[in-house]
């Protein structure tokens, strides 16, 4: 037997390297192919967790300033951005007949007062009538026991005195009466001055002119807002934390704020109160968080993103949240087992804010559990460990 | 006893090996052609599978939420939640949209998710780097395929979303690559109108006698506030507890909630035979063609081969070669050929399979579908060849 050719050689050469590429694209995309996976060790670590929310910038207080009547605005002095001062004018309605309704009423509660002091005349007047008849019937009585006077005539004189009294007292009546009438005069005449203050929209507070939402000249119905007013000072934010991942929300918890005019900066803030009532159609809790110091040009309206820093839980047992996984209605972690994947169902607690998740039950400090995976992975799933998926 | 077949080949064989790649690169397009069909179906398949969900709850009467549009208000759930046989619920939204990153415009289906706690329904159910969405808010999990990195920044519509994870075969039907993001962000991509749009909008509603009326102050604002919510998601999807029928339970919700629920059998019909099936159809007639070309080239180049050896039959022949031996020859070439392609054209498809923008999907058992088809096609073509070769006259030896 020859030795082999340079040919035979040649081919040879390209025979196996041509099965062995062959045996690579096999062994590397078939069903035979390993999942390259990442693993990951359950240590002990400190879990820094947070809430996240969407706020909007509101005024703590903003105030509706209208008229308490419907009625035709007169003039309105201040304009939106305007400062002003607690008690200033800033705007009217138009008198119509309020000022004729106010000498009217002030002729009313005269001539009230007048009618009383007749009234006290007239008391005066039978007052000193009941007291002549008294003594005229008295009189009689006496002169009717030494009879000299007939019986009829003493009578007489006791049902004039009789009747001077209720006369007496029909005038102690009737000056009550002119008095409470008064009182009523004098009552519709301060309302009627009241009701003209009030067409007088003054400022409740100092504040600035956030809208003015009436003209001069237009008709406004009882409780509409002509000019609005808020406290610069008491901006805050409204704060809406999906219900799901609102658990620690609590007053009191610092929170960084980055508005969406300045989305590099982060101003410091706190919660400053937290809603009973949360909303049940988007699923959310309501908070109200306040800036430490209150970052100048921020406008009412602009939507800002909150991250409240709950307090971190120290030591605890985590794995990478990707780890966790569901299989049946189970939560666990893929484990790898003599180069197969095994699931493990554990108890998962609270996830921090950069992707650790507490581990309740189930792994001890050490476990090596899969992280992450090429493919979707099934028990006994051959694995291939790397470092990183690419 | 020296193999015929094999002393044959190597005295020609820079031309065999040339015919066994070339004929392997057809079957290597064979293949691929193979691999793209499965790969559509596949990618139906995954989107069913990669949901988690055994029932999916859709709006009334419609083939949703992949396959027709589809509108629920999001909080339906709660009284599907309720029903015997449900464990879990969780509320989705899909939305193709043209994304554009970086000067490069990609098609993506953004999927809208419950983020409250990790692996709710529709969630992505492995990463390949990073972690899940544990905000409620500007997080997204990205197919690898959109191009992607993790922590780059990303606007989708009015919002700029942080890629906090990245996984793989996460596409939709069609096989665009997902990204999902929370579900309250996906109702305001879906839902809300850009910013003129809304101040147009806001314009014609003031614009409207019925909403502006004198005197009733707060009815504008009232109504202005009612037309921008985002209120809808497009399916809820049903995980059941363990030992619950899901056609019970579909029919449970069809009948007493006025809307339609689907199982997983259901949903594949619908995404797998009626929504790709014409693309598919497509690519297996031409896979069908494709196979029957190469069929054809087979037969061709084994029939012209041995008939090039005509005068080297005829001298085998005449020095008195059996029948059987000659028909062995030009079958073992044969096969021979049809191995050498198989090979080839395997190795072809395993190499250019991942470049194409679409998945392709090679399965084993079609590959060893292929090779006994190429062997049966080879078997067929060489009897031809062997009926011409037997045909041949020894004298043509010396003649000729």
């Amino acid at each position: 037997m020859k030795s082999p050719s340079r040919r035979t050689l040649a081919l040879s050469a390209f025979g196996i390297l041509f099965l062995a590429a062959f045996g690579w694209i096999v062994a590397t995309q078939g069903p035979l192919a390993a999942t390259k996976v990442t693993l990951a060790e359950a240590r002990e670590t400190r879990l820094a967790r947070s809430l996240f929310g969407i706020a909007t910038v509101e005024a703590r207080r903003s105030h509706s300033i209208g008229p308490t009547l419907a009625g035709r605005v007169a003039q309105v002095l201040v304009d939106q951005g305007d400062a002003v001062k607690a008690g200033q004018l800033l705007a009217e309605m138009e008198l119509v007949d309020m000022d004729a309704r106010l000498a009217a009423g002030a002729a009313s509660a005269a001539g009230a007062a007048q009618r009383a002091h007749a009234a006290e005349a007239a008391l005066a007047e039978s007052t000193s009538r009941a007291k002549l008849a008294r003594n005229s019937a008295d009189r009689y009585a006496d002169l009717r026991k030494k009879n000299f006077v007939s019986q009829e005539a003493a009578d007489a004189k006791a049902h004039e005195a009789a009747a001077a009294q209720s006369a007496r007292e029909a005038a102690v009546a009737a000056l009550a009466a002119a008095k409470a009438d008064m009182q009523r005069a004098q009552s519709e005449l301060v309302g009627t001055g009241k009701n003209r203050a009030h067409l007088r929209l003054v400022s409740p507070v100092d504040g600035v002119v956030t809208a003015r939402l009436a003209e001069p000249g237009s008709t406004v119905v009882a409780g509409q807002a002509v000019v609005q007013v808020i406290d610069p000072a008491s901006l805050w934010l409204r704060v809406r934390i999906d219900q799901g991942r609102s658990q620690g929300l609590a007053v009191g918890l610092p929170a960084e704020i980055t508005l969406r005019s300045r989305p590099g900066e982060q101003f410091p803030g706190r919660i400053e109160r937290v809603d009973w009532v949360g909303d049940a159609v988007t699923e959310e809790r309501i908070a109200n968080v306040v800036f430490d110091a209150l970052p100048t040009g921020i406008a009412i309206g602009e939507l800002a993103e909150v991250t409240l820093r709950l307090p971190a839980i120290e030591n605890a047992l985590a794995i990478p949240a990707a780890a966790l996984q569901r299989q049946k209605n189970q939560s666990g972690v893929w484990q790898a087992k003599d180069g197969q994947a095994r699931f493990l169902p554990i108890t998962a607690g609270l996830i921090s804010a950069d992707g650790w998740v507490e581990i309740r039950q189930g792994l001890a400090a050490g476990d090596t559990v899969i992280v992450h995976s090429a493919k979707a992975l099934a028990d006994g799933s051959r694995i291939q460990p790397v470092d990183a998926l690419k | 006893m020296i193999n015929l077949a094999s002393r044959d080949v190597l005295h020609g064989w820079g031309k065999f090996l040339f015919t066994g790649v070339g004929l392997g690169l057809l079957i290597g397009a064979t293949l691929t052609m193979g691999g793209v069909f499965r790969g559509m179906v596949d990618d139906g398949q995954v989107l069913i599978d990669n949901s988690g969900a055994d029932l999916w709850v859709v709006q009334q009467g419609t083939l949703g939420p992949y396959a027709e549009p589809s509108s629920l208000r999001d909080d339906v759930w709660r009284s599907i939640a309720g029903i015997k046989g449900v464990a879990e619920t969780g509320n989705a939204a899909y939305l193709t949209i043209q994304m554009a990153h970086k000067g490069k415009d990609t098609r993506v289906m953004i999927v809208g998710i419950e983020v409250d706690r990790p692996n709710r329904p529709g969630a992505p159910p492995y990463l390949t780097a990073g972690r899940p969405i544990l905000q409620g808010h500007y997080e997204a999990i990205a197919d690898e395929r959109a191009g992607l990195k993790l922590g780059e920044r990303v606007k989708i519509r009015r919002h700029d979303h942080t890629v906090v994870g990245l996984t793989r075969r996460m596409v939709s039907s069609s096989g665009d690559p997902m990204i999902f993001v929370p579900l309250k962000d996906a109702q305001e991509i879906q839902f809300l109108k850009d910013n003129d749009a809304l101040v147009n909008e806001r314009a014609r509603t003031a614009a409207n006698p019925a909403f502006n009326r004198p005197g009733v102050p707060g009815l504008l604002e009232a109504a202005q506030a009612s037309a921008t919510q985002a209120r809808s998601v497009n399916t809820v999807l049903v995980r059941l507890a363990p030992g619950a029928d899901p056609t019970a339970v579909a029919g449970e919700i069809q009948r007493w909630k006025r809307l339609t629920a689907y199982t997983k059998a259901q949903m594949e019909d619908i995404l797998i035979a009626k929504l790709i099936a014409t693309s598919a159809k497509q690519i297996g007639m031409f896979l069908v063609i494709l196979a029957i070309v190469t069929a054809a080239i087979v037969a061709f180049i084994i029939y012209t081969m041995t008939l090039a050896k005509v005068r080297e039959i005829a001298v085998l022949k005449l020095i008195g070669a059996k029948n059987r031996i000659i028909a062995g020859m030009i079958l073992q070439q044969a096969l021979a050929l049809g191995i050498i392609g198989f090979l080839v054209g395997r190795i072809a498809a395993g190499l250019w399979g991942p470049a194409f923008p679409k998945y392709v999907l090679l399965l084993p058992q079609d590959a060893v579908a292929g090779f006994a088809i190429v062997l049966t096609i080879c078997a067929l073509a060489s009897s031809v060849a062997i009926r011409a070769a037997l045909a041949i006259d020894p004298a043509e030896a010396i003649g000729g």
